[in-house]
């Protein structure tokens, strides 16, 4: 159970005797939030000494007067607003006018309590109150954790940035200084490293565009009936041009049409990092089989290569942002490290699954399934 | 070989620091030898190829890649100066340098610089530990 501190300021020790009877022993339950809470009470006759207490002791709530002897309740409330205290204000007053609520809640107070009140009125009013305060601070505390993910992505953005950034300019430095001589062909190299590079970058920036339009919700999806083959299809076209010197074949299992409710351009994105990645990650005169299929309630795609594979570490891993599988293997292959992230987050928008299935050196299988129909 | 030219054993996974480096280094007039990484490194070693200083990435197969290397080649040849190269101080806020005989202790380099370095920088290095 946690402990709600109650500070009263009122001039009137009848009504501090009161609020502290009604409260004490008292159990407030939030079922909704799965909280509960006792109240501890404490109290000042003045606005002065009511400034004090609110320094000293943090209250959560503030039962304040409205009509106090030298400072009045407004003057507290609207100290309390311009000092930024973290209290939820509840203005006491013996004229239950619409004025005066009004009033004190256009200067920041949260409710007001008439005179004379009765304990269930004291009651519903901090019950209000009380889960008022418990929302605002869960909601503040999940406001700091996506701040602090958000600083960690940009950070981590910053720095796959940085590295490709002083491969490129250290290679313009070269040919600034002329440190292969004269002539432009001896150049060939490093203006391919750089386009390497460059390439490695533009890719960075649309997964982070993708990345970006998933988890915002702001990209209206347009989710229709689509042939999942034809789409296979030109994603093993698109994967094709990726790589021709290396001699890899892509193929398509023969099959009738697999038609599914999906958002096309989404299907396309798994479709391209799936089969791009089976490209990079092969071995020279590789392959990589697509298939593609309609059981039961569900829609199935499979992607296999013949390339460098995983180790069951490895596996684990890799899902996550960022995360690239560094070894002798893979260290001359580029990648924004955000690929399956994407295809991750788009097969859970369908309530799908991925199951990975490797072996190192013979090959990788990425098997999706979306449930259909139903 | 001209018994002036000296030779700088460059160890680095990263492919294009590597070219750059070599390339700027050949075009200085000093022979090369880049090994891609800790291993290759170990193999140069094993083969008793000559050079007179080595430049070594911290972060290669391993995090501490550089630090096991950077122990096997002062093993080999105490006297053989060894620059150690890392970005790891600006990322993580770990600091340890090679500047004090107690730093020297630990880490068997001669010099650390931070990456990004840039080719005069190490150039600097270099002239000044053959000097």
């Amino acid at each position: 159970m946690d402990t709600l501190k109650v500070l009263v300021v009122d001039d009137e020790p009848g009504i501090r005797m009161a609020i502290r009877r009604a409260l004490r022993g008292h159990v407030m339950r939030l079922p909704d939030l799965g909280r509960e809470f006792a109240f501890e009470v404490s109290e000042a006759e003045s606005g002065e000494e009511g400034m004090e207490k609110l320094a000293a002791e943090r209250p959560d709530v503030l039962l304040l007067d409205y009509k106090l002897p030298g400072m009045s309740g407004l003057d507290v409330l609207d100290r309390i607003v311009a000092t930024r205290q973290d209290v939820l204000t509840v203005m006491i007053t013996a004229y239950a006018s619409l004025d005066t609520a009004v009033s004190a809640t256009k200067r920041g107070a949260f409710d007001f309590l008439a005179k004379p009140f009765t304990p269930d009125e004291l009651k519903s009013v901090l019950y209000k109150g009380g889960k008022h305060l418990v929302v605002h601070r869960e909601a503040l505390k999940l406001a700091a954790e996506r701040k602090r993910v958000r600083f960690e992505f940009l950070s981590v953005v910053a720095h796959e940035l940085k590295s490709p950034t002083a491969a490129i300019e250290g290679y313009l430095m070269m040919m600034r200084d002329r440190v292969l001589g004269e002539e432009l062909t001896a150049y060939d190299h490093p203006v391919e490293r750089a386009m390497v590079r460059l390439n490695g970058m533009r890719k960075l920036i649309s997964d982070l565009l993708d990345l970006t339009r998933i988890e915002s919700g702001e990209k209206r999806r347009e989710v229709r009936q689509i042939d999942l083959r034809d789409l296979a299809m030109a994603a093993i076209e698109g994967g094709s041009e990726l790589a021709p010197e290396r001699g890899i074949s892509l193929s398509l299992a023969e099959g009738g049409p697999v038609p599914m409710r999906a958002d096309p351009g989404e299907i396309e994105l798994i479709l391209n990092n799936l089969v791009s990645n089976a490209v990079k990650y092969n071995r020279d005169g590789g392959r990589v089989d697509v298939a593609v299929s309609a059981r039961e309630g569900a829609v199935e795609l499979v992607v296999a290569d013949t390339g460098i594979g995983m180790t069951p570490e490895e596996r684990t891993r890799l899902f996550g942002e960022f995360v690239r599988i560094k070894n002798d293997k893979t260290r001359r292959i580029e990648g924004s490290g955000l690929g399956l992230s994407i295809v991750r987050k788009l097969v859970d928008q369908y309530a799908g699954t991925i199951a990975v299935a490797s072996t190192p050196d013979v090959g990788t299988t990425f098997t999706v399934t979306f449930p259909q129909g139903g | 070989m001209n018994a002036e030219r000296k030779t700088v054993l460059i160890v680095d996974d990263d492919t294009d620091f590597l070219d750059q480096t070599c390339a700027r280094l050949a075009a200085d007039g000093f022979e090369v030898v880049r090994a891609e990484g800790q291993a290759a490194a170990e193999d140069v070693l094993r083969a008793g190829t000559p050079f007179d200083v080595a430049v070594v990435d911290l972060m290669m197969e391993h995090p501490d890649s550089g630090f096991v290397l950077c122990h096997h080649l002062k093993k080999a040849a105490p006297g053989r100066p060894v620059i150690l190269v890392t970005g790891v101080t600006a990322e993580t806020g770990l600091e340890f340098d090679a500047a004090t005989d107690e730093e020297r202790r630990w880490v068997r380099a001669d010099v650390m610089l931070a990456k990004p370095i840039r080719y005069e920088q190490l150039r600097r290095e270099v002239d000044r530990l053959l000097g």
